[in-house]
């Protein structure tokens, strides 16, 4: 692979003062670009994924050089200026290749190995068990029963193995019900709610197009009615706008008709498709990147871009998926086309709504493993991790991450997670630095191997659970249902995700942070004496001896273990003091009366600095429970 | 006229009443002189609710049958309905909430009434004067005097009696430079920055009309202020055309050729009626029932209210550039200086001045820079946001202040030492209150009137133990920086504390509140004994007015 190493005199421009711009070097390694500025006194780094970069634009020259302006998923701007315009079409057509790979194994998730051995990697994949999920919520039951019917992805290929299905469904009604499906996406349980009896279920749009019908659907939706013996009815929810809806129709797709089935109610929600929310967002982005703009610019901006709107109408039905189920203790069926975008949404927000287990840290990766990741949403094609049909992207997953901090906004002690969780999730869906959010669909991760060959996240955010954690977080009442407030005022723009990067515009000082290193000193005695039980342990022989030392720092400060095929960087030899040095704004209280900073280092940068005195967590989390069970 | 003889009906059985965001209550209602009473029928533990009748901004009745309906809207944006049994009845109770809510005369308000045990009357009042500010600062005592050329109100009747005017200027000069100022607001010095002795003066504008009259004792003046270095400031808080404008009508601005050494910057902010009708769409949008974000968005945006807080801001971010990072005294004024003026100059302090920053240092800068710096409270919150009463001289400045010192505390919440629930315990006050602290237009008249004499004084109350604490800042590290907000629209926000003050989501902020206080009540209990002092009771009574209102009302 050829492409541009290095390039000196680059001007990275600052957005809003032409005087502070930075000159440096920039660098282009496998999986990075990097800047270093060079100061006289201070050298400070970007460092950007090239999985990160969303688009690359070559500006009109200007008298000062050639500009490059980066765009990047996690909605940083990046405005370069080069002296010579040999050296931006180089960078350009460097980038254009590294930040669009055709092939999955190109993806950094396939290189990076964040110094785990075989069983670690076993062990972080097994972590998060979206079987476990079921038992949980009390299931299998005298009513609803987990399924293996679907093991070799032969029912239904984009849906997990194994489903939840009402117990009198026959095998005939499912697999009938599948047929009449779009995808094959039928009707099975998303959620189940102990209190009430009732469900939760999700599907695709049935293939009814202008008056077909179907026994064996029919069936299906009057078992989930009869497994639920608090209620005469299900609501059946096509989350899309009734015209959506009935233009599917012509195409032999569309919606229950309530005369076919017996005892529903169908409501329709207007959520609008994936190319409506992709130019919104696009929208979103312009008003987030105006130089100075005015408040009627900002204001009118927001509003014509109709973001809000878009997000209050998630809100809304996952509003209405909730109220069904706890106030009528009914059954609720949700489908959008293909039920693997506006559906997920949906059903993943209520169940945050309903169940306070979704509002920890851990029980929101359970949630995304279940309603996103196992159920087929696209991420693939939504993210558009390879160069792909640029009309699958869209920012689905983003709205559903928005919408759990709209409701954190309304409800700041309800979360164990604070909204640096929610970023740093979204940044990692887009990085392809673990596996997780690779591939469409579980089959298609299967046969990538990507237990084998990558690793998974979730290990690595509990490993730094303490910076995202609430300290406002209050037990007493997270028994609750949620009932949010879905009048327009309440619906904020988010600042700390689309403005992340323009540190001018956040507060200048962190309660969250203030909060945090109060609480940090008695999290950290707690890990300490973890870590001593472990030890105990080892040395009493229950835990085979890990492969090295707990804390090797050493180990980790070469840069070359997460840039493996990085060519210039090492040689400068600078790459670990730099890193270093960013710790410091990373850290609480040091943002304070700051008025200028630099862009932040990239996620992964934290990753390697925060993780360097730790030791791995799911080993720990792990010996905790073995440890106590040997007691 | 005695005020009981507005009171028709008394009292009023089987009255329902209805709040948002609470079952409905029956009860009995009460007129006072000065209050709307109601209290729930239940023996045991009965509950009441008590209004000031001053409070009350505007009512709607509405009758159908034998019974009627009224809607209470509040100046602080509470909003009550009342359904009373009779028709007569509820004519009545709506024609004493009418004429005894808007009564003319100060010295019948409710604050000249109000006797707690617990308040002294002869106890001290007010917490800060010009010539405790001139005592303090050992820094003005060089190039700076007291004078007490307006000692009778005579030359200028907003002034207070003493004001700080630089020390070779006597008093002869400072009385023609009153003369050359709309109201004889001539330029006093509200601020001096310690760490290089840059002033901000404030004043109004001179009268130089469209003759382009002089005046030297006013240049002499201001020239004074500079001494010798080498440039000042002046924040015209006009744009440069409505200053030119100005002249027609007898005003005008400092020309370049006769005040040689300041340079003028030109800054528009609105003022008067158009800030109240600012006021007063923001508050009908925040309470629009529609379900269309697009609405909301565009009535916000259509309020302007947050363009204005935009503007308030950016003017004391370039004052405070002009003080602190460039080296220059600066003089603020817009027209009458009483508005604009003094919210653009309190809030450069609060961002340069730690000292004010502290609960007792906003209390005296408030008092100071607005209370006896003669912004005109009894014209200026006459109503809110609710009344349909011709406009007059109502202009929510103060609110606006208010809003820009949250603002602030959003950016920087850890250097202030008080929380929001004083802003909003101060946004209640300023409309309607027990106390006679934001009483009348400026000093002559609260002497005229009285006020120091016959009322209590709020900010000595709020200071006061166990009340002091409910206002404090569990989290306040003092800063001696200067605390520059951003002014990027996305930074700044809809004040939701007091927009949304009576919804659900005010409880959850509380909290939300409740919850940092244990944090840092376990953290100082840790850390040691010597400030566990610091923490708050748990009852806060910011959020519920009325049952502190209460407490007071027992023992008249």
């Amino acid at each position: 692979m050829s492409h541009v190493e290095s390039v000196e005199y680059v001007k990275l421009l600052n957005r809003y003062t032409e005087k502070s711009s930075a000159l440096g070097t920039l660098y282009l390694t496998a999986t990075h670009l990097i800047y270093v500025e060079q100061n006289n006194s201070t050298r400070k780094e970007t460092w950007v994924l090239h999985h990160h970069i969303a688009s690359i634009e070559k500006l009109p020259l200007t008298a000062s050089g050639c500009p490059l302006l980066i765009r990047c998923k996690t909605f940083q701007l990046l405005h370069l200026l080069f002296q010579r315009e040999r050296d931006c079409q180089e960078v350009y057509q460097s980038l254009l290749r590294l930040s669009q790979p055709v092939k999955e194994d190109e993806l950094y998730a396939f290189l990076y190995n964040p110094n785990q051995n075989e069983e670690d990697r076993r062990r972080g994949w097994e972590f998060i068990n979206v079987a476990n999920d079921f038992s949980r919520m009390g299931l299998s039951n005298e009513h609803w029963e987990i399924s293996h019917l679907n093991k070799n992805f032969e029912i239904c290929s984009t849906y997990p193995s194994i489903l939840g299905f009402p117990k009198s469904a026959s095998v005939a009604t499912v697999t009938g019900s599948a047929k009449f499906r779009s995808r094959g996406r039928l009707p099975v349980l998303s959620y189940y709610h102990k209190d009430t009896k009732a469900a939760i279920c999700r599907c695709s749009q049935p293939l009814s197009g202008l008056n077909s019908r179907c026994v064996e659907d029919e069936q299906m939706l009057q078992v989930i009615r009869q497994a639920n013996p608090n209620c005469p009815f299900i609501y059946v929810v096509d989350t899309r706008p009734k015209l959506n809806a009935m233009a599917n129709r012509a195409a032999g797709k569309g919606y229950e008709n309530e005369d076919n089935y017996s005892n529903i109610r169908f409501h329709f929600q207007g959520i609008e498709n994936i190319h409506v929310m992709r130019n919104s967002l696009q929208k979103l982005l312009e008003v987030c990147s105006m130089k100075s703009p005015s408040m009627s610019d900002y204001l009118t901006g927001l509003e014509n871009s109709g973001w809000l709107r878009h997000i209050k109408s998630v809100m809304d039905a996952g509003v209405f998926l909730a109220k069904a189920v706890c106030e009528e203790r009914a059954s609720v069926l949700v489908h959008c086309s293909d039920g693997w975008d506006r559906t997920a949404q949906v059903c993943s927000l209520a169940c945050i709504l309903l169940d306070p287990y979704y509002r920890t840290i851990k029980g929101l990766m359970v949630l995304i493993e279940k309603e996103w990741i196992s159920f087929g949403h696209k991420f693939s094609y939504r993210c558009g991790h390879l160069d792909t049909d640029p009309k699958e992207v869209s920012p689905v997953f983003t709205q559903f991450l928005e919408c759990v901090w709209q409701l954190s906004e309304q409800f700041p002690c309800v979360f164990e997670f604070n909204e640096r969780y929610l970023i740093e999730i979204h940044n990692q869906v887009y990085a392809c630095q673990y596996g997780n959010f690779i591939g469409n669909c579980q089959k298609e991760r299967l046969e990538m191997r990507l237990h084998e060959k990558t690793f998974s996240l979730w290990p690595h955010l509990l490993e730094n659970q303490h910076q995202y954690r609430n300290p406002l977080y209050r037990r007493s009442v997270e028994s609750t249902v949620l009932r949010p407030s879905t009048l327009p005022l309440h619906f904020k723009f988010w600042c700390g995700m689309y403005n992340h990067y323009d540190r001018g515009m956040h507060p200048k000082q962190s309660v969250l942070d203030q909060l945090l290193s109060l609480t940090k000193k008695q999290v950290e005695g707690e890990r300490t004496m973890t870590e001593l039980q472990r030890q105990l342990a080892v040395a009493d022989g229950v835990l085979p001896d890990p492969s090295g030392p707990i804390n090797t720092p050493a180990e980790q400060d070469s840069p070359s273990e997460k840039t493996p095929t990085a060519p210039v960087v090492q040689s400068n030899g600078s790459c670990a003091p730099l890193i270093n040095g960013d710790t410091e704004e990373v850290g609480p209280g040091a943002e304070k009366c700051n008025e200028k900073e630099g862009a932040e280092p990239t996620a992964t940068e934290h990753d390697l600095t925060s993780s360097k005195d730790k030791p791995v967590s799911v080993e720990t989390e792990h010996s905790k429970e073995e440890v106590q069970e040997s007691h | 006229m005695e005020l009981s003889e507005h009171i028709k009906t008394a009292n009023v059985e089987d009255v329902t009443l209805r709040r948002p965001f609470h079952p409905a209550l029956r009860g009995t209602l009460c007129v006072t002189s000065h209050h709307l009473l109601f209290s729930d029928r239940k023996d045991e533990a009965s509950w009441q609710l008590l209004i000031l009748l001053r409070n009350i901004d505007a009512i709607e009745k509405r009758t159908m049958g034998s019974s009627g309906t009224i809607t209470i809207k509040c100046k602080d944006l509470l909003v009550l309905q009342l359904e009373i049994p009779g028709m007569e009845e509820c004519l009545n109770i709506a024609s004493s909430i009418e004429a005894l809510s808007a009564l003319e005369s100060v010295t019948e308000t409710y604050p000249f009434f109000y006797r707690p045990s617990h308040l002294n009357l002869h106890g001290p009042w007010g917490l800060s004067s010009t010539e405790q500010y001139y005592k303090q600062t050992e820094r003005l005592w060089d190039r700076w005097r007291v004078s007490t050329v307006n000692s009778d109100f005579s030359v200028c009747p907003s002034y207070p009696r003493a004001v700080i005017v630089p020390r070779e200027v006597d008093d002869e000069k400072l009385v023609q430079s009153a003369r050359f100022r709309q109201g004889g607001r001539f330029p006093v010095l509200s601020y001096c920055h310690l760490r290089n002795g840059m002033v901000i003066m404030r004043s109004s504008q001179p009268l130089t009309g469209a003759n382009r009259k002089r005046c030297k004792e006013d240049e002499l003046l201001l020239q004074a202020v500079i001494d010798g270095s080498e440039l000042g400031y002046i924040i015209d808080l006009r744009s440069a055309q409505q200053a030119q404008q100005a002249r027609m009508t007898g005003g005008g601005f400092e020309s370049k050729s006769c005040y040689s050494y300041w340079k003028r910057i030109h800054r528009h902010h609105e003022r008067g009626k158009v800030l109240q009708e600012s006021l007063i769409k923001l508050v009908e949008a925040c309470s629009d029932p529609s379900h269309s974000v697009d609405r909301w968005l565009s009535k916000l945006e259509n309020s302007k209210w947050l363009s204005h807080v935009h503007s308030a801001l950016s003017t004391a971010g370039l004052v405070v550039e002009c003080v602190e990072r460039d080296g220059h005294s600066v003089l603020v004024h817009g027209s009458e200086g009483t508005d604009s003026t003094l919210l653009v100059s309190s809030l450069a302090q609060l961002i340069l001045d730690p000292a004010s920053r502290t609960l007792t240092g906003f209390l005296c800068l408030l008092e100071r820079d607005w209370i006896q710096a003669g912004h005109p409270f009894q014209q200026r919150c006459a109503h809110s946001a609710f009344s349909h009463a011709r406009l007059k001289q109502e202009c929510p400045s103060f609110l606006l202040l208010l809003d820009c010192v949250w603002q602030v505390w959003r950016q920087f919440p850890l250097a202030l030492e008080f929380s929001e629930a004083l802003l909003l315990r101060l946004a209640q006050e300023v409309y309607a209150s027990n106390y006679g602290t934001f009483l009348c237009n400026n000093e002559q008249e609260r002497c005229a009137a009285g006020v120091k004499e016959n009322t209590h004084c709020l900010f000595q109350s709020l200071l006061s133990p166990n009340i002091e604490e409910q206002y404090l800042n569990p989290l306040y590290e003092p800063t001696d920086l200067a605390i520059w907000p951003s002014v990027h629209p996305q930074s700044l926000q809809l004040w939701t504390g007091l927009f949304l003050r009576w919804t659900e989501y005010a409880q959850n902020m509380e909290e939300a509140r409740e919850e940092m206080w244990s944090i840092m009540k376990e953290h100082r209990e840790k850390a040691g004994p010597d400030r566990t002092n610091k923490t708050p009771s748990t009852h806060c009574d910011t959020l519920t007015p009325f049952e502190n209102l209460m407490d007071e009302l027992t023992i008249l």
